[in-house]
């Protein structure tokens, strides 16, 4: 109980700092002369830094060093809470949704995925579409991770939460010897890659408020846009270009970005295990679609083929689910291989979701590891990734994380199907759910939205999402009974 | 001269053994085993101190002071580097020789460039018998091959076979064979018994043949001794301690190579650093796991772990099972002798790699090599000519003319880095590097006599 009591302090203070975000969609308001929306959010700030108060000053004398286990809890908790107030706005004012909505919405926008149940986007006020892209950027890099770079009192327990929060299978690089600097460290990168993708696309030809809500979007690997018909609005091959490389760059380990940028050591990227076959699963699967795409004659040249086919592949497996054409028109099989290349291509310490490609890695090695001792039973085979050992337990824990993973894919996919959907839509979404990318198939495929969905199907679809983000076991783990036994 | 040597392990008994027996010199040995030095000294004559090597007390009592050289071959690479340290700082020793077997340090030049740590030399006996053996897998065929004038000459020792071109010619028909090839036979032992090679020399099958040949001549002179071997491909190694680690990353560019280690713990560390390197977890002895891993398809079988006697077995086993060449690591010269029905096929002795490189840097004067050959009943000495001709007993004078005693060849100079292939008619030039070919080791004083340039 007291541990409980600890966490909900920090709890308090997580919200109350995140009132300060409500800033961003209050100047935007004040800028456009939006005075509902001005006065919305700030009712929400107030309402958020009040209960945050609450949380954080009725229980400051529990206030102790957080434990490795409570790390866990604190992070399920934080996402759930700051999802809850950043729904806020999205029922008060425009566009007036229910609460299963707004908090579809919001958990959307924090987890990056970018499903939207929201039709008529391009007529919200500026202040709403900009915070539905700052909670997809607030939640690439990380709340807890951001609380950990602005917040002293987390301490030691901010490795735990950061260790809790963090995607990827090897959760202990530290870049710097203390947590705080490294996610400062992330931070500064993360924004300073992000307003180069902001000034890329200003010059791309998109206006300064669409180029803010678009880096946003897509340095965190979302996939909100302004319009109902996202990139395809603006007809313009250079701000696809221009997303695609930094779909690109947002997919790989930010971790890399660090030591290439920071110490200006670019050999890091030709270091980086991962970095590497994201360009190789990507490029290949261009070649391999467009080749589809040409052979069912769906576009007259090869180029068209070329540019939509490159900038569906890149949106969906870097789970961004940006999208410039309706590809469930597409031959299944090319939907259904993009839909794939979500789950495999995102790197550990990136934005995206998913398995993460270095889990991915370790899978196939471990594949080739088996075969390897069946014909040589007295070898010793560790497995290494860019020459680098992988312990047996990382090991273990990605092959357990991979199975549950497939577990909770099919159970909620049962979920959605118990609800009356049809497969092709249940299973997509699931995926495209859990993986953060955004767009799926039939129902919920990119020419339509999630709005369609029942409000059961919408709080399946909100839990994959939820759990994808905080990759399955830090909040699974709180349903274990050896976690709650003293 | 004053030699001080710390430590008394195998290195550190062979260097005192080799440098004792040299009138000239003084050995004192430093180790901490008492026992091992108490039959150290009833063996040879050295003085020995029990204690820690590096404490400034015990090389004060060991005469550091006036020491001319202190050659430190403990163990520990860190006692050995503060050994030198201190003999430098405190006595100013003028020659500090270390043995360093980690590459971590040996990888970092700069820290033995002057004004650095007081080592002046480093060896790593580890290193030298890996290149050694690396060598010989390059080259196979060959038994033996030893550099002399920093590797621009080789010497070689192996098998004459059917199919070599020379073999059942008389010697002289090799100049029709390779007309300008910088080689000769320096040696040929025929039922383990020497023969001084001249042109008439008929090379039959089964002799032991010693040759020199600039390093880029090599391979077309074994032609001449032995029908051109199959490309080694397989490689199994037993051992993966220093050796057997250290081979292992030196072969696996090359060659397909497994490696098997005993103890799990090594087998996984080991495995953890080689990149191409099927590590296996087991007993070389093992007959089950040498079939399980094609023994009879490997090429190459090298035994190198620290037991003589596992070494010695598993080589053994493995060429009954079928592999095509075996080598075992082994110290005493006595295995090496038990070897001569060829039941293993190279007996590399890591002390005689090691000493002769030890020497070289030990012998201030004219001597620079020596190599032990034939498992130390003959030797290859390396000497450089210092002098003029009235001081000398060499310059000037055509080899014919030398006063060699029996069972001594010279076998070719190295002038300004060039090759020269002795004949009777060479003249010897100040500053010339004589490679001689000593077919009776107790003749290397009178040798090296011949060569003191007073």
């Amino acid at each position: 109980m007291r541990s409980i009591l600890a966490v909900t302090n920090v709890l308090g203070a997580l919200l109350a700092l995140f009132s300060a975000y409500f800033l961003l969609p209050i100047a935007t308001a004040l800028i456009y002369g939006e005075d509902e929306s001005w006065r919305i959010f700030a009712e929400c700030a107030g309402i958020t830094l009040a209960v945050g108060a609450l949380l954080l000053l009725t229980t400051l004398r529990f206030r102790t060093e957080l434990k490795p286990r409570d790390g866990y809890l604190l992070v399920s908790l934080a996402w759930l809470a700051v999802t809850a107030a950043a729904a806020l706005p999205m029922m008060l004012g425009a566009p007036q949704l229910s609460f299963t909505d707004a908090y579809f919405e919001s958990m959307s926008g924090l987890s990056t995925t970018g499903s939207t149940v929201i039709t008529g986007i391009d007529k919200l006020p500026h202040a709403v579409n900009l915070w539905r892209c700052a909670l997809h950027w607030l939640g690439g890099m990380g709340i807890i991770v951001m609380a950990v770079a602005v917040l002293p009192m987390l301490g030691v327990g901010g490795m735990q939460m950061y260790r809790a929060e963090a995607p990827g299978p090897v959760k202990d690089a530290k870049l710097t010897p203390r947590i705080t600097e490294t996610a400062k460290a992330l931070w500064l990168v993360y924004a300073g890659i992000t307003a180069a993708c902001f000034a890329a696309l200003c010059l791309a030809g998109m206006s300064p408020f669409e180029a803010i809500c678009h880096a946003f979007s897509v340095m965190s690997l979302g996939g909100f846009s302004t319009h109902d018909s996202s990139i395809g609005w603006f007809h313009s091959p250079t701000i696809e270009v221009v997303l695609m490389a930094f779909m690109l760059i947002a997919a790989l380990n930010f971790s890399t970005h660090y030591v290439a940028l920071r110490r200006g050591d670019f050999a890091a990227y030709r270091r980086d295990p991962e970095a590497r076959w994201v360009f190789v699963w990507v490029g290949f699967s261009i070649v391999l679609l467009t080749a589809e795409i040409m052979h069912a004659r769906l576009y007259s040249t090869f180029s068209e083929a070329l540019r939509h086919v490159a900038f569906a592949t890149t949106a969906m497996a870097t789970t961004t689910g940006l999208v410039t054409e309706d590809f469930s028109l597409w031959p299944i099989f090319a939907s259904m291989w993009m839909l794939f290349l979500s789950c495999v291509v995102a790197s550990s310490g990136s934005t995206g979701g998913g398995i993460k490609l270095f889990r991915a890695l370790i899978m196939i090695k471990q594949f080739f590891r088996e075969i390897f001792v069946q014909v040589h039973p007295a070898a010793v085979a560790p497995l290494k990734i860019a020459g680098q050992v992988i312990s047996n337990q990382v090991v273990y824990s990605v092959l357990a994380f991979i199975f549950v993973y497939f577990m909770t894919v099919l159970i909620l996919t049962f979920a959605l199907l118990s609800t009356n959907m049809d497969f092709t839509s249940a299973m997509t979404a699931t995926i495209a759910s859990i993986n953060n990318v955004g767009p799926g198939l039939g129902q919920v495929g990119p020419g339509t939205n999630y709005a369609s969905l029942n409000d059961r199907q919408t709080w399946i679809c909100t839990l994959a999402m939820f759990l994808g983000r905080v990759e399955l076991f830090t909040f699974l783990i709180l349903f274990s009974r050896p976690y709650w036994r003293k | 001269m004053k030699v001080l040597i710390l430590g008394a392990g195998q290195v550190g008994r062979t260097a005192a053994y080799h440098l004792a027996r040299e009138p000239d010199n003084e050995v004192t040995v430093i180790d901490s085993n008492e026992a091992v030095l108490r039959e150290l000294q009833s063996r040879i004559d050295v003085r020995t101190v029990a204690g820690n090597a590096s404490y400034p007390q015990i090389l004060e009592a060991a005469g550091v002071a006036d020491a001319d050289i202190i050659v430190a071959l403990t163990s520990s690479d860190e006692v050995n580097m503060v050994a030198c340290e201190i003999a430098n700082a405190l006595y100013r020793t003028p020659t500090k020789i270390a043995r360093i077997r980690a590459p971590e340090y040996t990888t970092e030049e700069k820290l033995f460039a002057d004004g650095a740590l007081a080592v002046d030399v480093w060896i790593s006996p580890e290193q030298l018998v890996t290149e050694y053996i690396e060598r010989l897998i390059h080259n196979p065929g060959a038994l033996q091959i030893v550099d002399f004038a920093d590797g621009r000459v080789r010497l070689v020792g192996m098998l004459a076979r059917k199919g070599g071109l020379l073999v059942g010619q008389q010697l002289r028909t090799l100049k029709d064979h390779m007309p300008n090839a910088e080689a000769r036979i320096a040696a040929i032992y025929r039922n383990s018994r020497f023969i001084e090679p001249d042109g008439e020399t008929m090379v039959e099958e089964g002799d032991e043949i010693f040759f020199v040949a600039a390093r880029d001549h090599i391979q077309r002179m074994m032609n001449e001794i032995t029908r051109a071997e199959e490309k080694v491909r397989k490689v199994v190694i037993a051992g993966g301690g220093n050796i057997g680690f250290r081979l292992a990353r030196l072969l696996e560019k090359h060659y397909q190579v497994k490696l098997i280690e005993r103890d799990v713990e090594r087998a996984r560390r080991v495995s953890e650093r080689l990149e191409g390197t099927i590590v296996l977890h087991g007993d070389a002895q093992d007959e089950e796991l040498l079939i399980e891993e094609n023994i009879d398809s490997t090429d190459v079988f090298a035994a190198v772990t620290n037991s003589e006697e596992a070494n010695v077995l598993s080589a053994m086993l493995a060429k009954r099972l079928g592999a095509r060449k075996v080598l075992a690591l082994i110290n005493r010269p006595s295995y090496g002798e038990l070897m001569d029905n060829r039941s293993i096929d190279i007996a590399v002795s890591p002390q005689t790699v090691t000493i002769g490189s030890l020497l070289a840097h030990v012998r201030k004067g004219d001597v620079v090599r020596v190599h032990s050959l034939r498992r130390g009943s003959a030797e290859a000495l390396e000497a450089v000519v210092h002098g003029d001709a009235e001081h000398s007993r060499v310059i000037g004078r055509s080899i014919e003319e030398l006063e060699l005693p029996n069972g001594a060849v010279i076998v070719a100079l190295v002038r300004n880095e060039r090759v020269i292939i002795a004949h009777h008619n060479t003249k010897i030039e100040p500053e010339d590097h004589v490679i001689v070919f000593l077919s009776d080791r107790r003749q290397i004083d009178a040798v090296q006599r011949l060569f003191d340039s007073d």
